[in-house]
């Protein structure tokens, strides 16, 4: 494994015991309300915040323990704040380099031409940062990072400051990061859209504890952890495009032997997105529907039932080889008696695609 | 010539001492201001307040203290030094004291003003602290270093007190202009402590519109 953690830290007015091991690939998302520890444990990988009792272990390296500690400019990491923190001394390419630089030739895997192509910055090179947009600064925060060839992208709440026009436009960006490099990045947040559309590993923090981690189809779909109680709660399903429908708007995608039907034919066949499909928007019937205005009907098991309120139930359901969330009403669930291990069908009223 | 040559003498004595303090102060104030702006140590306060000191003392006081330290019976000659009083080294050595605050305070507060996040940015891109102390703090810090050099050249420039305690009034050594000025107008020649007063005034105006202009950033109130 790529990445062992373990921090035990005991002040006035925070705590926090976390045990971690990180994979080796993909975007490891740190979620939590804020003052959960997400930060501290960010700084704390890169050697930003010292914590004594503690132990951070990259591919077999040491960074620190009891013993030893390993100054954060010898870290092989990338690191993206919250606010953009360009140099205001420096124009923009300037503070592109000032990172590369320092990087000796034979470690330098990232171009500058890479980053800034990326990061689509091009046309922002001769400005100077306090003349750029939020948007644009962050971008090329983002692109400072990535140009010094970092082993592990660190990025605490790189969206948090923006608004949610200048989130979108940055969005786009750190998918195609997250399609296009094979940095393992660890990204704190605590934005569910954001975690649903670049997480694959999920890890919940709160109050300096981790509730749970693991994939974040699990994690957003098991019923012990908060997040499939949130009003949004979702499931998020990885499918790859199959056909396409011209005629009539719609794309096919293959997800294990399902193939669901969803509006939008933008995608090129063979290309591989996330699904997205809010609780709110399934509901089950005993018998498969005919004459109905909806596409996606499944069949599906029944796992695992829990009271919400007074008048919802979680219903969490297995779908072929994917777990599935339906919020349903109590009263639906009593008359249709909706018991774990009964077969019924899903009905998928809306998928949404993540690209 | 309407400045004497001993007016002369005394303004390019005084211009000398400003620039050797300031240079002097630059080069003690700068890590020490930067150790100050980035200490957690809780006693820093006492270090502030000895730093302080020359803002609320008369001159004299310090001056009469400087005079017992530098002078021939005192402990730096029982320990085989020189004595310094009344000599050109002994000038520079209570200007730095007597200008230190003017210094260290807007040093301090720039680097303070820059706070941590842009040297753990620094860090995160493969910079080592010195490094980040060369590239990011200093230049960053550039309006206080401006402010700190036209204070402490122009506190010295202004100082009486104690350059009358240990410096006396030894001409081409000692005699600096506000002393000549002083000297002029004890003997009534008020011509003399005009036109000497007048170049000062001119002098300092200029090079406060040089600094101004340079850099528009640049508040001399600010400390």
């Amino acid at each position: 494994m790529s990445l062992d953690i373990s921090f035990n830290l005991q002040r006035e007015d925070f705590a926090m015991h976390v045990e971690l091991t990180l994979p080796e690939t993909g975007v490891t998302a740190i979620f939590g309300p804020s003052g959960s520890g997400k930060t501290t444990l960010l700084r704390a990988i890169a050697g930003l915040e010292n914590i004594f009792d503690s132990k951070v272990i990259f591919k077999g390296q040491c960074w620190q323990s009891k013993s030893s500690f390993v100054p954060t400019h010898l870290r092989p990491i990338g690191y993206v704040f919250q606010e953009p923190s360009l140099f205001p001394h420096l124009s923009i390419k300037q503070n592109l380099e000032y990172g590369l630089t320092r990087v000796v030739e034979k470690d330098r895997r990232v171009s500058l031409a890479n980053a800034v192509e990326l990061l689509d910055i091009d046309h922002l090179l001769r400005r100077q940062p306090h003349t750029l947009s939020g948007g644009e600064q962050q971008r090329v925060a983002i692109a400072r990072a990535l140009a010094v060839s970092p082993l592990l992208l660190l990025m605490d709440e790189p969206l948090s400051s923006l608004d949610n026009k200048l989130k979108q436009e940055i969005l786009p960006y750190l998918e195609s990061l997250h399609r296009e490099l094979t940095i393992p990045v660890i990204y704190v947040s605590h934005a569910t859209d954001e975690v649903a559309r670049l997480a694959d590993t999920l890890v919940i923090l709160k109050a300096g504890e981790i509730l749970g981690s693991g994939p974040i189809q699990d994690m957003l779909t098991r019923l012990d952890l908060p997040l499939s109680h949130r009003h949004d709660a979702e499931t998020l399903i990885h499918g790859t495009v199959i056909t396409t429908d011209p005629e009539f708007g719609l794309t096919s995608m293959a997800c294990g032997d399902l193939v669901f039907t969803v509006a939008g034919n933008t995608l090129a066949s063979g290309t591989n997105a996330r699904l997205r499909i809010a609780a709110q928007d399934v509901s089950l019937t005993l018998k498969k529907q005919t004459g109905t205005s909806i596409q996606n009907i499944f069949p599906a098991t029944v796992v695992e039932l829990q009271t919400e309120n007074h008048a919802q139930i979680m219903v969490k359901l297995q779908l072929g080889d994917f777990p599935l969330l339906a919020r349903l009403t109590r009263k639906s669930v009593e008359e249709l008696a909706i018991k774990p291990g009964m077969q019924v069908y899903a009905q998928i009223k809306s998928v949404a695609v993540l690209a | 010539m309407i400045l004497s040559d001993a007016d002369l003498t005394a303004l390019y004595l005084t211009l000398k001492l400003a620039l050797a303090s300031t240079i002097i102060l630059l080069a003690l104030g700068t890590p020490f201001a930067w150790w100050l702006a980035r200490t957690r140590w809780r006693y820093k306060f006492f270090i502030e307040a000895m730093i302080a000191l020359p803002l609320v003392l008369p001159p004299t006081v310090l001056g009469f203290y400087l005079l017992l330290l530098l002078g021939a019976n005192g402990p730096l000659s029982a320990i085989g030094a020189a004595p310094l009083a009344f000599t050109f080294s002994g000038l520079v050595i209570g200007s730095v004291i007597y200008s230190m605050p003017f210094v260290i305070q807007p040093l301090h507060d720039a680097f303070q003003a820059i706070g941590k996040r842009p040297l753990e940015v620094a860090a995160t891109l493969r910079a080592s602290p010195w490094d980040r102390f060369l590239t990011i703090a200093l230049p960053l810090a550039r309006p206080g270093f401006i402010t700190a050099s036209v204070l402490g050249f122009a506190h010295t420039i202004g100082e009486f007190g104690v350059v009358l305690m240990i410096g006396g009034n030894i001409p081409g050594q000692t005699q600096v202009l506000s002393i000549a000025i002083y000297d002029h107008v004890e003997s009534l020649d008020y011509a003399s402590a005009h036109w000497l007063s007048g170049a000062l005034i001119i002098l300092s105006f200029i090079m406060l519109v040089m600094v101004y202009a340079s850099n528009r950033r640049f508040r001399v109130f600010k400390i």
